[in-house]
């Protein structure tokens, strides 16, 4: 373990696991054991190959989990204005129940933090977490056992939750540095729908670290739309590691959305579980500056005839780089899959990178896959028509790139988040390309 | 309204124009024929500002400003319009909404207010007969999958709703039936007057036969090498362009 000697690991090993939520603290221990075991990745490691993360830890925080209470005094930066949501806000990893608002939720659908979750939910939440992310991603190992909050939210069968769920991660970075690690757990029981949308923003001149966890279990018939937006400041560093499964007819619709960060690391993953399930999953990442987002992806098709389709794109500027990593297994079982996918990047600059490749592995031999990348720059052609049009050079690059970007976006069934989304990409492209 | 003088221009260490003289007035239809490879897309090109070219001598004067000076917008924007003899796809833009951002950018350009979204529309749907093209065709993606003609159709209605002083037609008549060619005809016709003029580059004569020109010019080798009325025009249709490529040779 060649990062044993550093400084933020060693922190790690020599700290105690939080006792929040004790019921569940059989599962952190076995968590942190397997993390002192494997350690942080290092550069050699082939999954964090292009995204030195243990390095910057090292290099710009210390482990110290945050504690602090929140000195925000107003959320409303952060908001996504005119949404009308079920609103779950955490500072610095924890539950913010005064800027929360849960508004009226559909007949028993229950949202409730771990630790304040009834003796019964708190069985279901032990039963449940861990299941689907059986990661040996070190960070997800650590998130596991070093989350300080949890939300859980149940939807029972045949119900439709009309509002969707915002989740609002802030990392308050303005008096010192942010170490907060949080988790989320969904199920979405048969034959329900339900909409959640995590957006993480963070304040302050120092660092962040953020790590969280999302555990999704979609039920037979239910569907389940996702939007991730990761806006943050330029000094954060987030891992995040969202596991979804799918059962027999389900959908699932995810979107992430990264614009800003230092080190941003998704790691997606979606375990179809079940025949005739249909998932789309989108990304989009418009980097500038010194950010680094890693997109790291896996779909796996467990049994047959269902449908995944993955579409992810890049523009990156300045010092930015992308990684894209889109792995897709298709089980013995697995037979009649529809599965494909598709990376593109437009780099900006001379000094943007991008690295990115698909990993395709089938064991089914009567199925349909497909997967491409492409990475180049504007094409001067169409450039040089729109500005023999009369729009001028700046306008004409951003309509071309706003173009590009456009059908990632058109998942998003939400009008209100969808217009908030565009008017992000809008602003970034207009501002920065 | 244009001069050109001496123009000469390269791509990469290959110059294609040697020196090209001349002078379009408002009103007037000028033809610009010429073999393949003699450098007449180069010219149109060069006029509309494409990066590829250098020039590297010469001047261009438009009403009175130096045009080779201005940046293609800019270009467009005092009344230059350059029909593409490849338009271009460009997947997610509609023309609806590119017109609207070139009508408005242009607007800007000369110190008008922009088109509200009824006054744009009106004047869409005015253009839009000139050229027999459809609603649904302009919403979707510019050019995609659009068939040659329909892109030739699609670049005389911007043309039309831009309204230059100066339209500059880039083998528009190449790939184009002889139904989609008489369209097209008819939108350049409409379109003419006493206050604008037009270029029409040309290998044929057939898109002549429906927008005649005053004057016809014969580009090889990069330089204008005869210059007459329109009758010009037909005796290179009879004859080919051997005649004036061995007139060019003994001169």
């Amino acid at each position: 373990m060649t990062t044993a000697t550093e400084t933020f690991f060693k922190s790690i090993q020599e700290s105690n696991v939080p006792s929040y939520f004790s019921e569940g603290q059989a599962i952190r221990e076995t968590a942190f054991q397997r993390l002192l075991e494997i350690g942080l990745p290092s550069n050699k490691s082939e999954e964090y190959r292009f995204t030195p993360i243990s390095k910057t830890l090292e290099k710009k925080l210390v482990w110290e989990t945050s504690t602090q209470a929140s000195t925000l005094s107003s959320i409303e930066p952060f908001l996504i204005p005119g949404l009308d949501a079920h609103l779950i806000v955490l500072i610095n990893g924890t539950f913010a129940k005064q800027f929360s608002n849960l508004g009226e939720l559909e007949n028993s659908v229950t949202v409730t933090t771990f630790a304040e979750a009834d003796t019964q939910t708190k069985e279901t939440i032990v039963k449940q977490l861990g299941s689907l992310n059986k990661s040996e991603d070190a960070f997800s190992l650590l998130n596991t056992a070093f989350y300080q909050e949890g939300i859980f939210i149940h939807v029972p069968k045949n119900t439709v939750v009309a509002k969707p769920f915002l989740i609002l991660h802030i990392n308050n970075a303005q008096q010192t540095q942010v170490v907060s690690h949080t988790r989320l757990l969904v199920i979405v029981e048969n034959g329900s729908a339900v909409s959640v949308i995590e957006k993480s923003d963070s304040v302050g001149a120092h660092p962040c670290f953020h790590t969280f966890t999302e555990e999704i279990i979609v039920g037979e018939d239910a569907t389940f739309d996702y939007c991730k937006v990761q806006n943050d400041s330029g000094l954060i560093h987030q891992v995040s590691n969202t596991t979804l499964s799918q059962s027999n007819t389900s959908k699932v619709n995810t979107f992430t959305l990264t614009l800003n960060g230092q080190l941003i690391r998704n790691n997606l993953s979606i375990v179809i579980d079940g025949e005739h399930c249909e998932s789309h999953f989108h990304g989009l990442y418009l980097v500038t500056g010194n950010t680094l987002v890693d997109n790291h992806t896996v779909v796996d098709h467990q049994k047959p005839n269902s449908f995944s389709n993955e579409l992810y794109k890049g523009i990156m500027d300045e010092n930015s780089k992308g990684v894209f990593n889109g792995k897709i297994y298709v089980r013995p079982h697995a037979q009649k899959t529809n599965a494909f996918q598709s990376n593109r990047n437009i780099l900006m600059s001379e000094s943007a990178t991008i690295n990115t490749k698909p990993q395709l592995e089938i064991w089914a031999d009567d199925v349909k896959c497909s997967h491409g990348c492409t990475t180049g720059q504007l094409d001067d052609e169409a450039l040089f028509y729109l500005q023999a049009r009369g729009i001028p050079y700046d306008s004409a690059k951003a309509m071309l790139l706003y173009a590009f970007a456009l059908d990632v976006v058109a998942l998003i069934k939400n009008d209100t988040l969808k217009s908030y989304v565009d008017g992000l990409i809008t602003e970034r492209l207009h501002r920065n390309f | 309204m244009l001069e050109i003088k001496n123009l000469q221009a390269k791509i990469g260490e290959k110059q294609i124009l040697n020196g090209i003289d001349l002078k379009v007035n408002a009103g007037e239809v000028h033809a610009i024929m010429g073999p393949n490879g003699s450098g007449k897309s180069t010219l149109a090109s060069v006029l509309a500002g494409r990066e590829d070219y250098e020039v590297i001598n010469g001047t261009v004067q438009f009403n009175g400003k130096d045009l080779l000076e201005l940046e293609p917008s800019d270009r467009a924007a005092e009344g230059i319009f350059l029909a593409f003899q490849y338009p271009v796809e460009i997947p997610g833009v509609s023309t609806i909404n590119f017109m609207k951002t070139a009508v408005n950018k242009i607007r800007h350009y000369r110190g008008q207010s922009p088109l509200d979204a009824v006054a744009f529309l009106q004047l869409m749907k005015e253009k839009m007969k000139l050229v027999e093209i459809d609603q649904s065709l302009l919403s979707r993606s510019l050019n995609e999958g659009f068939s040659g003609g329909e892109k030739k159709r699609n670049e005389i209605f911007q043309m039309a709703m831009l309204e230059p002083k100066l339209a500059i037609l880039d083998e528009t008549d190449s790939g184009l039936d002889i139904d989609a060619l008489k369209i097209v005809a008819h939108g350049v016709n409409s379109l003419r007057s006493k206050n604008n003029a037009t270029i029409v580059v040309t290998h044929y004569q057939r898109l002549l036969d429906y927008t005649v020109p005053d004057f016809v010019h014969v580009l090889y080798k990069g330089k204008i090498v005869k210059s007459g009325t329109k009758e010009l025009a037909k005796e290179l249709e009879a004859k080919g362009y051997d005649w004036i490529k061995n007139e060019a040779a003994l001169v």
